[in-house]
């Protein structure tokens, strides 16, 4: 397992893995010297679990180690996709995935265009980035083009606007851990009162959430549609069912072994173990 | 371990992991456990870069 830093999740896989008598080597990637010819299988094995924070980082490690014929988990092409929210929207789009409608501009002026079309309230995030940092919600035009000027005097990844409709849905929405192609547990995330965003990491509450036939179903579409591997899969209830606005490709389940009961972590090391040559 | 920030006591957690991030029950600032010398120690931990995430 390569690793930035050592989260709950890393350490629950890395107890996950001696309680199975699996020999996970825990390797930090702030320490990985490679010269890019070089065969890496006996520093790293045959199968690498991809753990690290940073989305660069991951993708250029995961290339290196693909180039060299070791399988990563999640593999380059999923954790490109299922990393940027743009590239996963496209791909759910032509997956037929039904998720909330989106637009994307590169200036203030073109992004005020795509609300008109959208419509207010309209959500603008970053293409990249996790528990809900930098995402807004643009309640009209006066308050667009305020957050647009900040958004112009910062990195040029901001000046991507990745702007989608504000969904009407209960103040929870449904994290889907998704492994193989396989839904193995689903939490609500209860939004803090007041606070229209429904992160954990913003203290949201997590609550277990029963698997339906149509959860699972859309869930496993979203999974297909980025490439599977190891998945968080976000869900909103529309009026209109289901919407899957998210696909996490390093997923964290803190929350969801607690709320569930489910032991993600050691069927991560079942699945890890099933793709050992 | 002493918190540099408050001087707070931070405990090594026994099944401790080179990486992981530790936080101090005074100040609840975080730090990231390393080996120098064979011992664990701490050290300041980048908290939100600009690509981290899931």
């Amino acid at each position: 397992m390569v690793y930035d830093y050592v989260r709950w999740e890393e350490k629950a896989i890395a107890n996950a893995a001696k309680k199975k008598g699996v020999d996970l080597k825990l390797i930090d990637s702030k320490d990985v010297h490679l010269t890019l010819d070089d065969r890496y299988e006996k520093e790293f094995g045959n199968v690498v679990l991809q753990r690290c924070l940073s989305y660069f980082r991951s993708l250029h490690l995961t290339a290196t180690l693909e180039a060299r014929g070791i399988s990563v988990v999640n593999n380059f092409n999923v954790a490109l996709t299922a990393g940027n929210k743009l590239f996963t929207t496209l791909a759910l789009i032509k997956a037929g995935v039904p998720t909330p409608r989106t637009a994307l501009s590169f200036a203030p002026e073109s992004a005020i265009k795509s609300l008109e079309r959208l419509g207010y309230p309209a959500v603008l995030k970053p293409t990249i980035g996790s528990w809900g940092r930098l995402v807004a919600l643009l309640k009209d035009k006066d308050s667009a083009e305020a957050i647009f000027e900040d958004r112009e005097h910062m990195f040029p990844l901001y000046q991507v606007y990745y702007i989608q409709e504000f969904v009407k849905r209960p103040p929870r929405d449904i994290r889907s851990i998704v492994i193989d192609d396989r839904v193995v547990a689903a939490i609500y995330r209860v939004s803090l009162s007041g606070n229209w965003k429904t992160n954990m990491a913003l203290g949201a509450k997590a609550e277990n959430c029963p698997i339906t036939k149509e959860l699972e179903d859309i869930c496993y579409k979203a999974s297909k549609a980025v490439g599977g591997g190891i998945l968080g899969v976000d869900c909103m209830e529309s009026p209109n069912g289901f919407l899957v606005h998210e696909v996490n490709n390093t997923t964290e389940f803190k929350n969801t072994v607690p709320a569930t009961g489910v032991d993600i972590p050691g069927l991560i090391i079942d699945y890890l173990l099933k793709l050992r040559k | 371990m002493r918190c540099p920030e408050c001087d707070g006591e931070i405990p090594l957690p026994k099944d401790a992991i080179e990486g992981e991030i530790v936080t101090c029950p005074d100040c609840g600032t975080s730090f990231e456990l390393y080996k120098k010398g064979g011992k664990f120690d701490i050290r300041p931990i980048q908290m939100v870069g600009e690509d981290w995430g899931e």
